[in-house]
């Protein structure tokens, strides 16, 4: 990078596209950024990376998943026949017996690929991972570039199925933060640490679920007049809301469905005891 | 209060090739950027190209890049930058170079002839026109857009990719599509154009990796991703992915 | 003499404004081939800039608006020196200009029942501007640009070049109209990218290039506004018309330095801001001028309550016409009672809820909040005058806006005079620019079609050498040195700052004889200095090289501006004289006329005292009976002459 000492000097134009297309300013750097613009992209990709490697070990360990009353956002709804009985639990045997591996890995398709294809994650994703930008005004390292225009990245507009099938698994994990309200005996009526940090959860779940584009779209950006349809203009405009903060929600909410899975690994590896308020 | 000397990097050169040119200028309290550059042409450098207009962050036309960071001349102020650094301006990395910090914005003008105008309804006269403020908050929005063309340049689509230019309308652009889309009295469709298509289909939507650079350079701030550009990708798949509509229109179609 | 590109087209437009674009589009749609000149790019033209609204009747927020209400709103705002038919047609015309603007796809702010919403405004009997927040200037380039794409885009369709009806050349300077036979043949400029001289031969050429704000040091004017239109018409023998009227809009903000005359708008206080002294004083209700005595409230309370119940309450004296309220803040401020950085304290904050702020006022809340620190929500603004408008121009024909004395050449916005009398009312210039651009359109394409018959005059060869010598002579400033008058070669940017103070502290808002003879001498020196300023550098796109020759439009301009000053002994509207401070009835049907003193256009070293620019007085036109007889006989007694009263 150039620096303030220098005298003046006509760079020779350097080769290649992009910033040094032969027509542009001929500017050697390929960017003149002078602030930490690398933070943001590191700590996403440090973020994104240490949550796969935390669900990775424990979609495939296929155990600690369940300590009466809770179970692990990771394995709900249980559908293979190998799952841990979990009285009146999320466990329907859709699945026969001939899936073998953790039963975590059929149900965690979907919130992943809701993830997957969320339009914040995209954009953390695709700075923090393939640099494409590494932030604003920085150069990218690629040659070519085709964005979502075709495969596999076109796949992306399938967003809208996925927070469909997300809106599914919201609602077992609310069924699931119901049953946090029984003691290990399944008996209702009673509270512990493990039921707030699962009502936090599920909070912060729908509140992401909810804030997606594609609700947005759906409940009423698809419009055109709002002012005929007074009570869907309601809702895209509470959407739009919490679509604000639809990045805070998509970090908080990982962290809590994280949190939540780790809670259950505790208690049920036995290396915490659930403190019961009542 | 007192002034203080900054150090400036201005680029200074044309398409032949340039290079960062130092100076040592004068700064006073309250300056923006815009100043200090008028400053260096009234006394240092008076052939120094810069455009620039309004000088009150209305007409976009002072747009460059300062310290790397695509930004307007006359809404920077000195202050936000220490009396130490050296401060660096070039101009928009984007689009080729005229001389200093002018560049050849003409790719803009280009795509805007791209966009089809406002279909105007056939059974309204002027003066007919009822649009309630709800239908018509959105477009507005959009309609703020001073064409500063800061999106364009910090959008690295082009920015990055010169073969991607004829293919790609940009976030200005792309804004414009959804504009109209979103008014409540376009009446494209009757002509037969679906805007939400020809998004896709004509103006390069898909190259948007929504990575929201031009969100966050744009001076009037407004939500060109969340509010523009993602609504268009829903409206397209709307149109293309959504089996169910492609399966209705199908069927429609066949009866 | 360098080969210069030449092309030819039936209609040239100068400047690229609301009034260039209206007349182009009105041009082109008559089946005139239109080409429009702009000094920036196209869509940055000063008018962006334009907050408030477009003043026109359409009754949306108060039914008993009409265009005869509007008529004498705006002959009372410029003291009944108008133009009053210019006066009448935009009161009439300007309603459909604004619908027309719909159709073509602009978004007003609503009503509750879907129309446009229309807003309060200084010396508007009604709520009557349509506005978009407070960036309706914006909204209306952008839609006057969209609507020549959409022509662009119909052309291509049948002929296959975006251009070949309507072309916009941007960032080009014209420097010189060119005539044949007395008639218009063409213009001579320069592209400002790549300095090379071009020639457009066209029968018609429409003036539509702005004000002459940068003229004066503290101004809500962009650089373009260097008084290039009036020039031109001058240079082509056309007369400017009122030039002493300059309009200093009573709010621009006055700290930090740098942006010192930015404009605050008017929207501000036609929502309910209020203007106070360093005291705390809403002092705007000891200076409301009697002919204004009975619309305004007397009493805070009374002010407060107009803005909810307008019918049963008279208006707060903010509201007043601009120069009035302009005089005040100055009078304020020289007697003690200003704010820290010399201006008067503008309040919102305490008026309105800070999201209602946000809301209605969003490009003064980020343009406080990012030029000075001042959160508009929380604090007041300091404000001051700052010059805005010149409400004087070239001399028009009412209906054609055909320049007097130049067959072929059409003036229209800004640049023409009289329509505003002797001062404009905030919203008049939008709706002026649409009516009159129109206006102008309409009749170039008109007279082009009847000259495209064989007639057409032509561009010599000559002519071209003796504009592009003009156009050069900054690089070779320094080698004329020997010529009379010789000396060091002069920076052009340092003549700017010297003319600027000059026309601030002598020709600012209040004049005074000898001031304004000093003024005439300092002009005259800059003047003979200003044939010196010498440019480094080469043609390609060089500032110092363009401001070398603007600098001529706005050393004659401002001649113009002082000699008539001068001359017209009274204070009216934008003129203030300290020395006759009065109105006086008998100045009300005289217009004073600048022309060159050198009839061939030559622009010789003339002699100091003389000056490039002749004064004439003429008598106005009587205003019509039944206009007249739109006001209360008591009203016109404040204003008309005994003998024009009796008649």
């Amino acid at each position: 990078m150039a620096t303030g000492t220098e005298p003046p000097a006509t760079d020779p134009r350097p080769p290649g596209g992009g910033v040094h297309t032969p027509t542009r300013a001929a500017i050697r750097a390929p960017h003149l950024r002078t602030d930490r613009w690398w933070l943001a992209p590191a700590a996403t990709a440090a973020g994104l990376l240490a949550f796969v490697v935390y669900s990775t070990w424990r979609a495939f360990a296929n155990a600690d998943y369940y300590a009466a009353p809770y179970v692990s956002p990771f394995y709900s709804p249980c559908l293979a026949e190998n799952c841990e009985p979990m009285r009146a639990g999320p466990n329907w045997e859709i699945f026969g017996s001939w899936w073998g591996i953790s039963p975590a890995i059929v149900i965690l398709i979907f919130p992943l690929g809701f993830r997957l294809t969320c339009y914040y994650y995209r954009k953390a994703y695709y700075r923090g991972f393939w640099a494409s930008p590494p932030a604003c005004a920085v150069a990218e390292p690629h040659k070519k570039y085709t964005g979502e225009t075709r495969f596999p990245l076109i796949l992306q507009n399938v967003h809208r199925y996925f927070f469909y099938a997300a809106l599914l698994v919201a609602l077992v994990l609310t069924y699931d933060t119901v049953l946090a309200f029984r003691d290990e005996h399944y008996a209702w009526g009673h509270m512990g640490l493990g039921t707030l940090v699962f009502l936090a959860n599920i909070v912060l779940i729908w509140a992401y679920t909810l804030s997606c584009h594609s609700c947005r779209h759906i409940v009423g950006g698809k419009l055109k007049h709002f002012s005929r349809h007074p009570v869907r203009y309601r809702m895209w405009q509470l959407v739009g809301k919490l679509n604000a903060r639809h990045m805070q929600l998509a970090w908080a909410s990982l962290l809590s469905v994280a949190l939540a899975d780790f809670y259950v690994y505790l208690v049920a590896s036995g290396a915490f005891d659930d403190p019961r308020f009542f | 209060m007192s002034g203080y000397e900054a150090r400036f990097e201005v680029w200074r050169g044309d398409v032949e090739g340039g290079g960062l040119e130092d100076f040592r200028v004068e700064v006073n309290d309250g300056e923006v950027v815009l100043d200090i550059i008028h400053r260096l042409q009234a006394t240092q450098a008076p052939d120094l190209a810069v455009r620039w207009n309004c000088k009150a962050g209305k007409c976009g036309s002072c747009s460059a890049e300062i310290n790397g960071r695509p930004r307007l001349l006359c809404m920077t102020r000195m202050s936000v930058f220490t009396r130490e650094e050296t401060i660096t301006v070039t101009p928009l990395r984007a689009f080729p170079v005229v001389r200093d910090l002018v560049t050849d914005v003409g790719f803009n003008y280009t795509k805007a002839r791209e966009v089809p105008a406002f279909v105007p309804p056939a059974d309204l006269g002027p003066g007919e026109y009822r649009m309630t403020q709800e239908d018509v908050d959105r477009s507005q929005e959009f309609r703020k857009c001073i064409e500063c063309f800061l999106c364009q340049d910090t959008c690295h689509v082009v920015r990055d990719h010169e073969e991607n230019k004829p293919a790609f309308a940009g976030p200005r652009f792309l804004m414009r599509v959804a504009e109209l889309d979103m008014h409540p009295l376009d009446a494209a469709e009757d002509t037969g154009l679906d805007r939400g298509r020809t998004a896709q289909d004509e103006h390069g939507l898909g190259y948007c990796n929504i990575t929201k650079c031009c969100t966050e350079v744009c001076p009037e701030g407004i939500k060109i991703t969340d509010n523009a550009l993602i609504p268009l990708k829903e409206r397209a798949v709307d149109r293309k992915y959504d089996p169910l509509v492609w399966l209705g229109s199908k069927i429609r179609r066949r009866s | 003499m360098s080969v210069v590109d030449r092309q030819e087209w039936d209609v040239v437009v100068v400047g690229a404004g609301g009034a260039g674009l209206r007349a182009a589009v009105e041009a082109r749609e008559r089946g005139a081939r239109t080409a429009v000149i702009c000094k920036s790019l196209f869509g940055k033209a000063h008018t962006v800039m334009a907050e408030g609204g477009i003043a026109a009747a359409m009754g949306n927020a108060n039914p008993g608006d009409n265009w005869q209400v509007h008529f004498r709103d705006t002959m009372r705002g410029g003291k009944f020196l108008n133009q009053w038919r210019m006066a009448e047609l935009h009161a009439q015309e300007a309603p459909q200009r604004v619908w027309e603007l719909e159709t073509w796809g602009a978004l007003f702010d609503r009503t509750e029942d879907g129309r446009i919403s229309q807003r309060n405004f200084g010396g508007h009997e009604y709520p009557r501007l349509a506005h978009v927040g407070d960036r309706t200037g914006l909204e209306l380039i952008r839609t006057l640009q969209q609507k020549v794409v959409s022509l662009q885009q119909e052309d291509f369709r049948e002929t296959g070049d975006h251009e070949s009806r309507l072309r916009v050349l941007q960032e080009c300077t014209v420097t010189r109209v060119l005539k044949e036979g007395g008639q218009v043949s063409g213009v001579f400029g320069y592209e400002r990218e790549t300095g090379r001289f071009f020639v457009l031969e066209a029968p018609s050429v429409v003036i539509a290039t702005g004000g002459i704000g940068k003229s004066f040091k503290v101004t809500s004017n962009s650089w373009e506004y260097t008084g290039d239109g009036h020039a031109l018409a001058l240079l082509a023998g056309a007369p400017l018309l009122n030039m002493e009227f300059v309009q200093f809009h009573p709010t621009g903000m006055v700290w930090p330095p740098s942006v010192k005359g930015i404009l605050v708008t008017e929207s501000v206080r036609g929502d309910g801001g209020v203007l106070r002294n360093s005291e705390g004083k809403r002092f705007m209700f000891d200076y409301v001028p009697d002919v204004f005595k009975d619309k305004y409230a007397v009493t805070e309370e009374e002010a407060d309550r107009w803005y909810d119940d307008p019918d049963r309450n008279r208006r707060p004296p903010e509201l007043l016409p601009r120069d009035e309220v302009a005089r005040a803040i100055n009078a304020e401020v020289k007697e003690g009672r200003g704010s820290p950085h010399g201006g008067v304290f503008l309040d919102v904050s305490t008026r309105m809820p800070a999201e209602v702020i946000r809301r209605r006022l969003p490009s003064m809340y980020h343009q406080f909040k990012e030029l000075a620190d001042v959160d508009i929500t929380a604090e007041p603004m300091e404000v001051g005058p700052t010059c805005h408008y010149v409400m004087g121009g070239i001399a028009v024909d009412s209906d054609t806006a055909a320049a007097r004395g130049v067959p072929g050449l059409f003036a229209a916005g800004e640049v023409a005079g009289g329509m505003h009398g002797s001062n404009r009312l905030g919203g008049n210039s939008l709706s002026d620019l649409l009516v009159f651009g129109r206006r102008a359109g309409r009749y170039a394409a008109e007279y082009a079609a009847e000259r495209s018959e064989g007639a057409c005059p032509h561009v010599t060869d000559a002519q071209v050498d003796a504009a592009a010598a003009e156009a050069l002579r900054p690089f070779s400033a320094e080698a004329e040195a020997g010529e009379p008058g010789d000396g060091p070669p002069e920076n052009p940017y340092a003549l700017h700052q010297e003319l600027q103070q000059t026309m601030n502290d002598l020709v600012g808002i209040i004049r005074r004889e000898a001031e304004m003879k000093q003024a005439l001498e300092k002009l005259a020196e800059l003047r003979v200095r200003a044939r010196r300023a010498g440019v480094e550098g080469h043609r390609q796109f060089n500032p110092g090289w363009h401001l070398a020759l603007d600098l001529r439009n706005m050393l004659l301009v401002s001649e113009c501006v002082a000699r008539a000053a001068l001359e017209r002994t009274e204070s009216r509207g934008g003129h203030t004289r300290e020395d006759h401070a009065a109105m006086d009835r008998a100045w009300r049907n005289v217009n004073l006329l600048c022309a060159l003193t050198d009839p061939t256009g030559g622009l010789a070293a003339t002699d100091p005292v003389r000056g490039q620019i002749a004064l004439t007085r003429e008598r106005s036109e009587p205003v019509r009976p039944d206009l007249l007889a739109l006001f209360e006989k008591e009203e016109l007694v404040k204003y008309l002459a005994e003998e024009e009263l009796s008649e």
